[in-house]
């Protein structure tokens, strides 16, 4: 029994190794050579040198991509959240017909693959006489991105902040204070996370966005075309700051959502 | 002022489906009392809260307060708050901040806002608590903080859920004495929910005693202890002994009662020749030959000491009655010892079978 415990926990203990360097190298490597003192991001190491990132800070195309980014980014997140937050509260607060019809319609785009998302929106968009650009790209992440918002206002809003809600209506509170004053500070923190975990999907986001939009491109999309001309340890810093934001974005949902439920 | 009562349940049903919660409740009660609503699980007493506070709207019938008719009104609209059994504070706000949550919504500012705010901490005795945080309380100082939240907008009725359930023995006699003080001073109507008979004897001017969406009886804590109405109310309200029995007449409103331990006499309401049950309280029955009706000879079976006294069940010989009785903790209480049985007249009470 013994040996048989030891070897399971040997072959688990491997496989679990081999996973994260899977996962973790090329995102180490692409840091490292992000610091490259040389004109390709490939071994051997030479360096370090910040040069790379004042090259990509001084990018135009790079910067306007970033600003159109952040700018997709926050706007599609708000959306998500808000309007996440009221289907969850209108789900979990009244009781009517076709309620569990209408909450599958609304998580049913989380099964839906990108692709076919960009292209639908791309189809039904042209046929309205509307052409690519930005918003339609703030359409498709709020279109990915609310059935998240929504699932995770859902589960904060269980009957014990219904009790709640109940003590500030029978304070006197309308339905708006109640939602202003009472439901959404209370979740607060889950609107905050599901925020971040909003922005970050679609900061990175690469087949909706590249789908819908022309001369205007999110950030993803002008890696993308540098990438297209060759290995450059330029698209590594920009790559690397990227990643940096998100794991940043990460650990604030992790701080904020899952923290408290271990409470 | 009127002459309408301050609470007045008229009629009241709610049915949900196939299942009736209430069933024609009414109900009239005078400003200043503390009723207490007292009742099994399922036996519609939540309901008939949740009815006056207004998160149930009743099926049908009629709820006045203050001679107002506020059947249909939603909570926010009534002159009730509710302390809820969890006590279902705003975890987000101060401990200033929840118990000025009506008073911000009813709009009162500034400083007469602080001085409510202060007073009721105080009413309450958590002066000085304001600034902290709810998850630094225990539960007793979040219930104080639940009761101020709900007694600072002042409400012609205050309506309290289960209020003591969650808090250990001492906490809970601690907290029935204050409720009872914050109800003398502040002169409001409280209505209470609780199973804990105890606890309806401790605090109640009025009890109303439900089961399966009915009132059963309602009175006096003294008066539904020692003459309760039904069979439910006696068994409810505390251990008795039970003697099954027929009327056989009656004189001056005693009973006379054809029973197998032999002809007793019995107080109670019950027509000529219907079957009863005589209810007999454990405290009331005397050994020896000290009452006016002889209960026979019964041999202890089983016998608890419990501090201040000895909790004796016993049969008789000839009938196989079962008794429940009380020894004093000094008594020579044994197995199989016979003991002459017996007990006032006015202490057997008749209610139907």
């Amino acid at each position: 029994m013994r040996w048989t415990r030891r070897l399971g926990n040997l072959v688990s203990g491997f496989y679990l190794t081999a996973c994260y360097i899977f996962i973790l190298l090329p995102v180490a490597v692409l840091i490292l050579f992000s610091f490259q003192d040389g004109r390709l991001p490939v071994p051997p190491f030479h360096g370090p040198t910040l040069n790379w990132y004042a090259t990509a800070i001084a990018n135009d195309r790079l910067m306007t991509g970033l600003g159109n980014s952040l700018l997709v980014g926050l706007s599609s997140s708000a959306l998500s959240v808000i309007l996440g937050f009221l289907a969850a509260y209108g789900v979990s607060r009244y009781e009517f017909a076709g309620k569990r019809l209408l909450q599958g319609v609304i998580i049913l785009p989380l099964a839906v693959s990108y692709l076919l998302v960009g292209m639908g929106l791309l189809v039904s968009l042209s046929s309205l006489g509307l052409g690519p650009s930005l918003a339609m790209v703030v359409i498709g992440h709020v279109v990915i991105n609310m059935p998240l918002a929504f699932a995770i206002c859902l589960a904060q809003l269980g009957e014990h902040q219904r009790k709640i809600e109940w003590a500030a209506r029978d304070l006197g509170a309308s339905t708006f204070r109640v939602l202003t004053l009472v439901t959404m500070p209370m979740i607060a923190p889950a609107l905050i996370a599901a925020f971040c975990l909003c922005f970050t999907l679609s900061w990175d986001e690469f087949i909706i966005a590249f789908l819908v939009t022309r001369f205007d491109v999110t950030l993803p999309i002008v890696i993308w075309t540098m990438l297209r001309g060759g290995l450059n340890p330029q698209t590594n810093a920009v790559g690397s700051f990227i990643f940096l934001c998100s794991i940043l974005l990460l650990l604030v949902v992790e701080l904020l959502l899952f923290r408290k439920r271990r409470e | 002022m009127t002459n309408h009562p301050h609470l007045d349940i008229a009629a009241v049903r709610k049915v949900y489906g196939e299942v009736t919660a209430l069933d024609d409740v009414s109900l009239a009660v005078e400003q200043g009392a503390y009723v207490v609503l007292l009742g099994p699980s399922g036996s519609g007493k939540t309901t008939l809260l949740s009815a006056i506070g207004g998160f149930i709207i009743p099926t049908s019938g009629r709820i006045s307060i203050a001679g107002r008719d506020v059947t249909t009104l939603a909570p926010a609209q009534r002159p009730t708050t509710t302390l809820f059994q969890d006590y279902a504070l705003f975890p987000h706000m101060s401990v200033a901040g929840n118990v000025g949550f009506g008073l911000k919504i009813r709009r009162v500012g500034g400083a007469d806002c602080d001085k409510r705010i202060a007073a009721a901490l105080e009413m309450v005795g958590l002066a000085g608590y304001g600034k902290r945080g709810i998850h630094e309380l225990s539960g007793g100082q979040r219930q104080r903080v639940a009761l101020a939240r709900a007694l600072v907008v002042e409400p012609e009725i205050l309506l309290l859920d289960e209020p003591l359930g969650a808090l250990d023995l001492n906490l809970r006699r601690q907290m029935q004495d204050e409720l009872m003080d914050l109800q003398r001073r502040t002169g409001r109507s409280f209505v209470h929910v609780t199973h804990d008979q105890e606890e309806a004897m401790a605090l109640a001017s009025l009890i109303v005693v439900m089961n399966k969406g009915r009132i059963e009886d309602m009175g006096t804590p003294k008066r539904i202890y020692e003459r309760p109405a039904t069979r439910f109310t006696a068994t409810f309200m505390g251990e008795s002994t039970q003697i099954a029995g027929r009327i056989s007449g009656s004189q001056n409103g005693i009973f006379n009662v054809t029973t197998a331990i032999g002809h007793l006499h019995a107080v109670g309401d019950a027509g000529d020749g219907s079957e009863v049950t005589l209810i007999l309280r454990p405290e009331n029955i005397l050994v020896g030959a000290a009452g006016h009706v002889a209960l026979g000879t019964a041999r202890i079976r089983e016998a608890v000491f419990q501090g201040a006294h000895y909790r004796v069940l016993a049969s008789s010989e000839a009938a196989g009655q079962e008794f429940v009785l009380r020894l004093p903790p000094d008594a020579r209480v044994e197995q199989g010892m016979a003991l002459s049985l017996s007990c006032q007249a006015n202490r057997l009470v008749a209610v139907a079978r």
